[in-house]
């Protein structure tokens, strides 16, 4: 008893005296993905490598910060994702969340964010609600969206001839959101939906889906699901004969680490959009050099995105000299001109919504593919402008 | 032609046969299941990762080894095999005289240490593993395009349970290895390596589960999550089926993948849930199972 008055005595004292000791602006970033199931790969520890390159390239302890990264697993479960962040803004004094891929935990991560004047810089998550029916003015939607998605592979799709479209949802927000931007997208450039169907999430066997598809009559099968669903939907739809048929496959969310896993074999000809990949200029290919000796794999968008949104949360932090109010912090950041050399150009619209080029990629045959990790060829670039959707009048903060 | 609610025969007639199809899996894992539960008295959680060791021992013996499909789908039953049975000496024998419980405590452990290991090693994307080309294509049957492979997975599984049964229920090895499980002591006065036994059943139930992954392996993608998802269903099956019943299981299975794939055409929401939905029907008219023996 004695001994633990001595000792938490102690450390009071160690905690009172520590403020005269350093002035260092002291921030908390806490990584919360996906480490175990079927978004693992794309985000994962992965992007705990990314936000911690982002730390030491943004060299915070010269610029008189201290910065400390924690992560956890959210499993993809809402419930799992609500708590963790909870305790991580009551208990554990962080002050911003990275990353979340899954929109139903992401929407979530946004309101209790907002709630406690947190900073959540999304990289990972993809429903366009998160900037518009569900915007919040400590939210920053960082690296793509489903419209971008839609306006990227749904209109180069439909404008090359494939007029009927067919969805295999994933049956959540994401899944939902995908579908709904690329249906208005389709529709736009003149091609009609003939069905969909909604298929549980998560999903080993899409057999009897892909046998409705191709029933349906489409020129076109939209997945509109990721990862892991999208990996198996695609082996199984060569299986099943269905590309050989001469009905298209459109990936509407692919990372790099799918096609890899898929391989070039079978991916070959799918196209895609991605906000970033590894081989576009010298900048990225340094960057991902270093990324793929500390992590051991290249980095696909969502990584590299948790690694600038970081860059620009930390210079925004030091403008302010602190981290505590992530409104505050949000507002300096869309006043900021930021130029990442990653994505290029980033403008943070006043919705939170983050603005730079998206680029329409498609997988290389494997005559054109020199090595492992060479595997796409970029096809064209869309403008941030283009790409997403326009602001909302309810969701300008800038007005609030 | 009639349409059933809206559904034209081809589509109905195509979701069947991959519903036949779902159900030779479930088939295979449930047999192996059931043996060993009917067999053992032990409820092997670690079904599922086995099942998936056996789809990552095909893809390891061919790219380490060079080793191809078939001997695989002999190669690799029996490298699970003989793990199940390292498993079941070292382990699993200290706990028959004790709960069921303790079993599925320790299967369930292993199960997690497994699939922790080879995600560990392995990531979670899936690794891939080509159809063999014997295999690949398959046959238009004017109502769908049916692969080869998936038929040759309904034939290769129907062989193997029937094979299964036929040696359980109706050769003298078998005999042995029912009154071995009723009455140990007794069967081992004669003379029979009671003990012996019950390893090479335990290891021949994981067995099932090996092959049943080498049967997975072209098709789904070999990533360490693939047993979970498959042997939650498994287990309603075999509870379903009955849970000492090897003809239950077999027969059970078959059918309950028929039924979810007609679930996908009119309700493709609820196919993850009807299995379990028919599990609580038939636990509460009949609780040992459609083909169960009441103690």
């Amino acid at each position: 008893m004695t001994k633990n008055l001595v000792i938490s005595t102690a450390v009071f004292a160690a905690m009172t005296a520590a403020p005269a000791l350093a002035q260092d602006i002291s921030v908390k970033l806490g990584v919360l993905n996906d480490r175990s199931g079927v978004y693992a790969d794309l985000s994962g520890e992965g992007s705990v490598v990314a936000a911690r390159m982002a730390v030491e390239d943004f060299k915070a302890a010269e610029n008189g910060m201290s910065v400390e990264i924690i992560s956890a697993d959210h499993q993809n479960k809402p419930d799992i994702g609500s708590n963790i962040t909870r305790q991580w803004y009551d208990v554990d004094g962080v002050n911003a969340i990275l990353d979340v891929p899954t929109s139903s935990v992401a929407l979530a991560v946004a309101d209790i964010t907002a709630e406690n004047n947190g900073v959540f810089l999304i990289s990972g998550a993809g429903s366009t609600a998160l900037t518009r029916e569900q915007c919040r003015p400590t939210s920053v939607h960082w690296t793509y969206d489903t419209a971008s998605l839609a306006n990227g592979t749904g209109a180069a799709l439909t404008n090359a001839g494939g007029k009927k479209w067919f969805f295999m949802t994933a049956d959540y927000a994401f899944g939902h959101s995908l579908e709904e931007n690329t249906s208005a997208v389709v529709k736009a450039n003149g091609g009609e939906v003939v069905g969909q169907v909604n298929v549980p999430f998560p999903n080993q066997d899409f057999s009897s889906f892909l046998l409705q598809a191709q029933g349906s009559g489409a020129d076109v099968i939209g997945l509109a699901n990721a990862g892991g669903d999208t990996v198996n939907s695609i082996k199984q739809a060569s299986e099943f004969g269905i590309t050989q048929a001469g009905q298209k496959l459109a990936a509407l969310l692919m990372f790099t680490n799918d096609v890899h896993a898929l391989g070039v074999q079978t991916a070959q000809g799918l196209s895609l959009t991605e906000a970033f990949y590894w081989d576009q200029n010298d900048e990225t290919r340094a960057w991902s050099d270093r990324f793929m000796e500390a992590h051991g794999a290249m980095p696909n968008m969502v990584q590299a995105g948790v690694y600038s949104s970081t860059m620009a949360y930390l210079a925004a932090v030091k403008e302010l000299g602190s981290a505590e109010d992530g409104k505050a912090i949000v507002d300096k950041m869309k006043a900021m001109d930021i130029e990442d050399p990653l994505f290029g150009k980033v403008t943070v619209r006043a919705d939170g919504r983050a603005l730079h080029d998206m680029y329409l990629f498609e997988v290389k045959t494997p005559d054109e593919s020199t090595g492992e990790w060479d595997l796409y060829k970029e096809i064209s670039s869309i403008s941030g402008e283009e790409a997403f959707l326009p602001m909302l009048e309810e969701c300008d903060f800038s007005k609030k | 032609m009639f349409e059933l609610l809206g559904v034209p025969p081809q589509v109905l007639l195509g979701q069947l046969l991959l519903g036949l199809i779902n159900g030779s899996f479930y088939a295979v894992l449930s047999l192996g299941l059931a043996v060993i539960f009917g067999l053992l008295n032990i409820i092997n959680f670690a079904h599922g990762a086995l099942y998936m060791a056996g789809a990552f021992v095909a893809w390891m013996l061919l790219n380490y080894l060079g080793i191809g499909y078939w001997p695989a789908l002999i190669v690799a039953p029996l490298i699970v095999g003989v793990f199940g049975v390292v498993i079941e000496r070292t382990m699993l024998s200290r706990l028959y005289h004790l709960d069921h419980l303790y079993g599925l405590l320790l299967t369930f452990g292993l199960a997690l240490i497994i699939q922790g290991l080879f995600r560990n090693y392995y990531g979670i994307s899936g690794l891939p593993y080509q159809i063999p080309a014997v295999l690949s294509g398959g046959q238009n049957l004017g109502f769908m395009f049916l692969p080869n492979y998936r038929a040759w997975v309904v034939v290769a599984s129907v062989l193997v349970c029937f094979a299964t049964w036929f040696a359980i229920e109706k050769t003298r090895l078998g005999a042995y290895l029912r009154a071995a499980t009723e009455n140990p002591t007794l069967v081992g006065a004669f003379g029979v390596n009671v003990p012996l036994m019950v390893m090479l059943t335990y290891g021949f139930g994981v067995a099932l589960a090996g092959f049943a992954g080498v049967l997975a392996a072209p098709i789904y993608s070999v990533n360490p999550t693939m047993g979970e998802q498959l042997i939650i269903v498994v287990f309603a099956v075999v509870v379903i089926g009955g849970m000492g019943s090897i003809m239950g299981a077999i027969v059970t299975g078959y059918m309950l993948g028929i039924v979810e794939g007609l679930t996908r055409v009119f309700y493709p929401e609820g196919s993850a849930v009807v299995i379990f939905v028919i599990m609580a029907i038939v636990l509460m008219i009949k609780p040992e199972g459609l083909f169960g023996r009441t103690a």
